[in-house]
């Protein structure tokens, strides 16, 4: 078959990744897509062998701008391991919040994006309003809205004031009653489960046979969170519980996003209560040599660190591998078989990034290229619109 | 399982095939195991286990290359690795990818990265790099120098 590809564009690095996928259709169905990633490698793994163990953490944080805070933890429990090692319990305490306040703040910017691509701008405004307050809580508690730098080898950076603690559970709480109605809209709307009941579904057995992670293989019925898993951090000092559904597809993925988002604010609310006094640093002065894994469960799914010491003051070798590489691939799965107007959401639905969707060409068989990552949003759009006049009808 | 029955299962149906075991702590086992094992004992793990994929780090010691293939058990809060060593005049290892297709990109990465080739890979072509890039050239190698004199890179101060 051939196949022309033309880029739309610049590169769009906006976000963490800029994919480039293309689509093959027959009339309206996609009979193949083929991934192209690398657009934004930045050789992070390379350039942490060149840094110090202390300023490793700072370059992790870089990796990804939504989920700063799952690569310095992953990271750090990594050396940690090679320590065998724990950071004091406030300083725990201290991780898990901002973990979770950044799970709430990622999910929140993730609904606002499917709901914009399904023509709802409603939902993209509420979602992102709310994750406004969570911002304003990072900022409280780490003086930074992303790229928190609160986290370092065997503890955290700084301490949680105790006169900042009822402002910043007043803002948690403040997302619920929103969140809630958030939630019964979801559940509610026909529409809306005509444009994501059974599509884009992932079978349980090709969740586990891609080893997806995070919600996109939870949505499948594959109950894995390292938080339950292999407990971190203070997870298994609160109580909260592990959202899982049985059917794979788009609006599953949605509840478990929407459900996490309840167990994460439950989970603020235990850990600002119980937050221990003591130390918030163990002061790690060498790293022996050695090596340690670290995988901690990031909003989108499992982050995992592998770190190699040879006692000197860098690593060796740095492993770094992101949720996003093992879902993509899934996309073979869920893809193949759709409708172009559906392509939208449920490359969507894994949570990769904005730009992914930006980069996406559709070709016919022939290889002309048809639609452009814009077109494809309008179409995703029109279509709910169309649902929705043929209902009222 | 537990923790134990799993550690016990495996050395026991591959006594032949491990080198050497190393517990680093409960939660993470290493072993050495011989290259033509990878296959038969990564199936094991994921098809009978039920372990997890996590993914394969590649390190690049000087003598040699190494290959970690780490897996999660779960139910039993265990990460095994398996390590196996490729001397650096034959970098070839069977390939992961029929019996799981978790090892697809990683295989490609490591391919790319290390120059390190997959036996039965069905698409061993590029990942991450360019398509300009020249071959035989493996940037995450420790021997790896600047190929391009006139490329654009921020030094730092």
């Amino acid at each position: 078959m051939a196949k022309t590809i033309i880029p739309i564009g610049p590169y769009h690095p906006l976000q963490e990744e800029p994919e480039f996928f293309i689509l093959t259709v027959e009339g309206e169905t996609v009979v193949d897509i083929d991934l192209r990633i690398g657009y934004n490698h930045r050789g992070i793994e390379k350039l942490c062998e060149q840094q110090t163990y202390d300023q490793v953490t700072f370059v992790v944080e870089r990796v990804c701008g939504i989920c700063s805070t799952s690569h310095p933890f992953a990271y750090t429990q990594a050396v940690e391991d090679i320590l065998s090692i724990e950071a004091p319990p406030r300083a725990q305490y201290i991780r898990t919040i901002i973990a979770e306040g950044e799970r709430l703040h990622s999910h929140l910017l993730w609904l606002g994006l499917a709901g914009h691509f399904l023509g709802y701008n409603t939902i993209f405004m509420w979602a992102w309003k709310l994750r406004e307050e969570i911002l304003d809580v990072m900022e409280i508690l780490s003086g930074n809205r992303n790229n928190y730098a609160m986290f370092k080898v065997g503890g955290v950076l700084r301490d949680i004031k105790k006169e900042d603690i009822p402002t910043v559970q007043k803002k948690v709480d403040s997302i619920v009653p929103t969140l809630k109605k958030l939630r019964s809209a979801v559940m509610d709307d026909p529409v809306l489960h005509a444009r994501t009941k059974g599509i884009g579904v992932l079978s349980r057995e090709a969740a586990i046979d891609y080893c997806a992670v995070g919600p996109t293989a939870r949505a499948s019925g594959v109950a894995r969170d390292i938080r339950k898993n292999s407990p971190y951090g203070v997870y298994d000092q609160v109580d909260w519980n592990m959202v899982v559904t049985e059917n794979g597809d788009v609006f599953d993925k949605v509840l478990v996003r929407l459900g996490e988002m309840f167990e994460s604010v439950k989970i603020i609310t235990a850990c600002l209560s119980q937050l221990p006094e003591g130390e918030i640093d163990c002061h790690i002065t060498e790293v022996p040599p050695g090596e340690g894994i670290g995988h901690i469960e990031a909003p989108r799914g499992e982050c995992f660190h592998y770190v190699r010491s040879d006692g000197t003051n860098r690593p060796e070798r740095h492993k770094i591998r992101a949720p996003t590489f093992m879902n993509l691939p899934t996309f073979k799965k869920t893809v193949i078989g759709g409708k172009i107007p559906d392509t939208v959401i449920t490359l969507a639905a894994i949570d990769p990034c904005y730009c992914c969707t930006e980069r996406m060409t559709v070709q016919d068989l022939k290889g002309q290229k048809l639609y452009t990552g814009e077109d494809l949003i309008r179409l995703s759009q029109e279509k709910t619109d169309q649902i929705i006049a043929e209902m009222r009808r | 399982m537990t923790r134990d029955e799993i550690l016990q299962q495996i050395t026991h149906r591959f006594s032949e095939e491990i080198i050497g075991k190393y517990e680093k702590s409960d939660k993470r086992v290493y072993f050495d195991i011989s290259v033509s094992a990878i296959v038969p004992m990564a199936q094991f793990i994921f098809k009978d286990l039920r372990a997890r994929f996590n993914i394969a780090s590649a390190v690049d010691g000087r003598e040699r290359m190494e290959i970690l293939y780490h897996f999660t058990a779960e139910d039993a809060d265990l990460v095994l690795s398996l390590r196996v060593i490729l001397p650096k005049s034959k970098l070839e290892v069977d390939s992961l990818t029929p019996v799981f297709t978790a090892a697809h990109w990683i295989e490609r990465e490591i391919h790319e990265l290390f120059g390190i080739n997959f036996k039965g890979h069905p698409k061993l072509e590029r990942l991450l790099l360019p398509e300009d890039w020249p071959e035989g050239v493996h940037p995450l190698r420790k021997d790896y120098k600047e190929w391009d004199p006139g490329a654009i890179r921020d030094r730092g101060a």
